[in-house]
């Protein structure tokens, strides 16, 4: 019987197989390609090779940004906070003397990791990629199987550059059909989410298939796989094809020459075979969806744009229930409100989810030519300084700045609350990023998860909106943005 | 690590399913650089709230946390298992964990036993009853005690293996060094590396 890609790239992998079958199983030892390191999940990694006197095995498989803490102003002054500058100084200590190579702020190549890697080609199909950061299966996008960990695993991959896995399931996430305008990738993964649920995923490793993916640039891709993790799913991926070849030539860390060509050979190998069978297979119509928005304190609480607020009662399991009611008075909600009626304070264009080239371009094409409601704050955060760099290029840095929009420097920042960019209690904010959990972007914060085109739509009109509940732009400010 | 075989102490029903990660300790706690010392991380900002569950006697001095289902969802950070062990936790029931957090505790020794959702609120039950019932959490024989309730649990053999050796999971691994250098010894030369740096 055939392979799906998970299970091939699994066994591309093993160093050393596991005894027994089943559930219980022993684990397989897998070869990890590429380690990604950042500032808040490694330092008791390299304390405890240090305490054990180990070395770092494969610093040519290593590299480390600073991300989570960092500030998005004024960040060639010393970081404010002192214990976050501790633990940016901490990883830079940690680098020099391990040999890890280092982005850090104010590097041209600094950003957030799941950006970093993507945009310098070391992210490539058929790799295991790992980070001590859930929303590593970003990386699942070019096709590589990649998983979050935990500061235990970081260190074990430091000592050894494996990691002890246990077997995982299979699920198919099919999307046929053509998305319709305004609709996008975030759309998709929200309402995969909201159908399956936050456990949902839970042991699977889940493929996004189907006409609607296939269609999907890369970055859109990389938003799809980047929320996996909040179905619960072990990881996320899309095979590669000619789109995920087009991204990577050229690449820094892309292969060259023949090894391009030795590796598009292999890469091709990297689908699921025909006779192949998923444990589980979920289907999602593209053809009808429409842009989808969270309500409550968790990814899978969302509904369409344009439904209403829902009653606690209208949930069958009791837990659900429970868990939807807390999750209105914590957001602050009554149930039947249409959810175009809420009024945010607050919209954040960024994260990992959605903080890529493609994502600025799409917020941009929304507000160019329009206004922001003057109630409104909006931070627009690249995902990266070399994201930042290229829309600077195409000139929509000017087209925030003239909406009234903040353009800020690279790093995680609102998504959650460990640097300056923070929400104030009882702030409600229209967001690009991937949880809505209690407190996430500040204590007291309610969040909703929005796309990008929804997050710009949302700030001209300061209620949440889509693309389509817009008037027409004026024609005459939109001859300032030529430059793109 | 230290073995794990069979704990006893105070149950605390936290009646609540998707208590991610991000409850279980903030991500401004996030910020220090040591293992230790995260107790007053703990659920943070909802032990903020005198009505919350670990803010009332005897729950205050439990360590058998009975949970909802999914616990543990969201972030990566370990600090969420170093938090729940720093304030006195040995345990944790429920009747589906994240991937991540289970392996997460596995690593640190702190047990992370799968019920059935009907045993977790018999034991909830007990718990809300009687307040300051202990229970008992038998990894040997896979089960738990709490009041007239007997159950069963779920946890996979290899982490049940460690968790009862105490066993140090990088140290195995390097006992298989050799097959660690051949595995690199056939890797294809056009995987990249990020040494030395190459910049657009």
């Amino acid at each position: 019987m055939g392979k799906t890609l998970a299970e091939k790239v699994w066994d591309a992998h093993v160093v050393r197989k596991g005894e027994g079958e089943g559930a219980n199983a022993q684990p397989d030892l897998l070869f990890i390609d590429l380690h990604l390191v950042h500032e808040v999940t490694s330092p008791q990694a390299f304390e405890g090779l240090r305490l054990a006197g180990r070395p770092l095995r494969r610093p040519d498989l290593t590299i480390a940004t600073e991300d989570h803490n960092t500030p998005t102003l004024d960040i060639d002054k010393p970081i404010a906070d002192l214990t976050s500058r501790t633990q940016i100084q901490t990883l830079r200590n940690n680098c020099k003397e391990f040999g890890v190579r280092l982005h850090s702020l104010g590097d041209a190549e600094q950003g957030i990791v799941h950006v970093v890697g993507p945009q310098l080609g070391l992210t490539q199909p058929g790799m295991t990629v790992v980070c001590g950061d859930s929303h590593t299966s970003t990386h699942g996008a070019f096709g590589a199987l990649a998983m979050g960990i935990g500061t235990s695993e970081v260190e074990h991959v430091m000592a050894t550059q494996t990691l002890s896995l246990k077997p995982f399931k299979t699920m198919a996430i099919n999307v046929e059909g053509t998305l319709r305008p305004g609709v996008s990738a975030k759309d998709i993964i929200l309402a995969v989410i909201a159908k399956i649920g936050t456990g949902g995923g839970q042991g699977y490793v889940l493929e996004y298939r189907g006409s609607a993916i296939r269609a999907l640039s890369m970055d859109a891709r990389m938003t799809i796989c980047n929320m996996s993790i909040e179905a619960g799913a072990r990881a996320g991926l899309v095979a590669p094809d000619q789109t995920t070849y087009d991204y990577m030539y050229g690449r820094p860390h892309a292969p060259q020459g023949e090894e391009w060509d030795a590796a598009v050979e292999y890469w091709n190998t990297l689908h699921t075979d025909h006779d192949a069978t998923f444990d589980v297979e979920v289907d999602l119509d593209a053809d009808t969806l429409e842009p989808f928005v969270t309500w409550g304190t968790n990814p899978g609480q969302g509904i369409s744009l344009n439904e209403a607020v829902p009653f606690p009662g209208d949930f069958g399991d009791e837990n659900a229930k429970l868990a939807a009611e807390r999750a209105l008075q914590y957001m602050g909600l009554e149930a039947g409100t249409p959810m175009k009626d809420i009024r945010v304070d607050t919209v954040f264009l960024g994260s990992c989810t959605n903080s890529r080239i493609e994502d600025l371009r799409a917020a941009a094409d929304v507000i160019r030519g329009r206004e922001k409601d003057p109630k409104v704050r909006m931070l627009v955060v690249p995902g990266s300084a070399r994201v930042r760099l290229e829309a600077e290029a195409e000139g929509l840095d000017k087209v925030f700045k003239e909406f009234g929009a903040e353009w800020r420097f690279a790093g995680c920042s609102m998504c959650l609350g460990m640097n300056p960019d923070q929400l104030e209690p009882g702030e409600r904010c229209a967001s690009t990023s991937n949880r809505n959990f209690e407190g996430r972007q500040g204590k007291g914060g309610r969040t909703h998860l929005v796309s990008p085109v929804v997050a710009a739509a949302t700030a001209v009109r300061g209620t949440l909106s889509s693309p389509s509940d817009l008037e027409p732009a004026s024609v005459s400010a939109s001859t300032t943005t030529d430059a793109a | 690590m230290e073995k794990f075989t069979t704990h006893t102490g105070i149950g605390v029903p936290l009646r609540q399913s998707n208590v991610d990660t991000d409850q279980i300790i903030p991500a401004v706690y996030l910020k220090r650089i040591t293992r230790t010392g995260f107790e007053d991380a703990l659920f943070s900002a909802w032990r903020k709230d005198p009505s919350f569950i670990l803010n009332q006697e005897p729950f205050n001095a439990g360590s058998v946390l009975v949970a909802g289902p999914d616990f543990g969802t969201g972030s990566s950070r370990e600090h969420a298992v170093w938090a729940l062990k720093d304030y006195g936790f040995k345990a944790v029931l429920s009747s589906r964990f994240a991937d991540i957090f289970r392996g997460n505790s596995g690593k640190q020794g702190l047990l992370a036993a799968e019920l059935a959702q009907d045993d977790i609120e018999l034991i909830w039950k007990v718990l809300e009853n009687a307040p300051g019932t202990e229970v008992k959490v038998d990894l040997v024989s896979k089960t738990v005690e709490c009041g007239n309730v007997v159950a069963p649990f779920e946890i996979d053999d290899y982490t049940r293996w460690r968790l009862l050796e105490g066993l140090d999971d990088i140290g195995l691994t390097l006992q298989h060094e050799e097959d660690i250098t051949a595995y690199e010894a056939t890797r294809p030369s056009f995987k990249p590396k990020t040494l030395p740096a190459r910049i657009q």
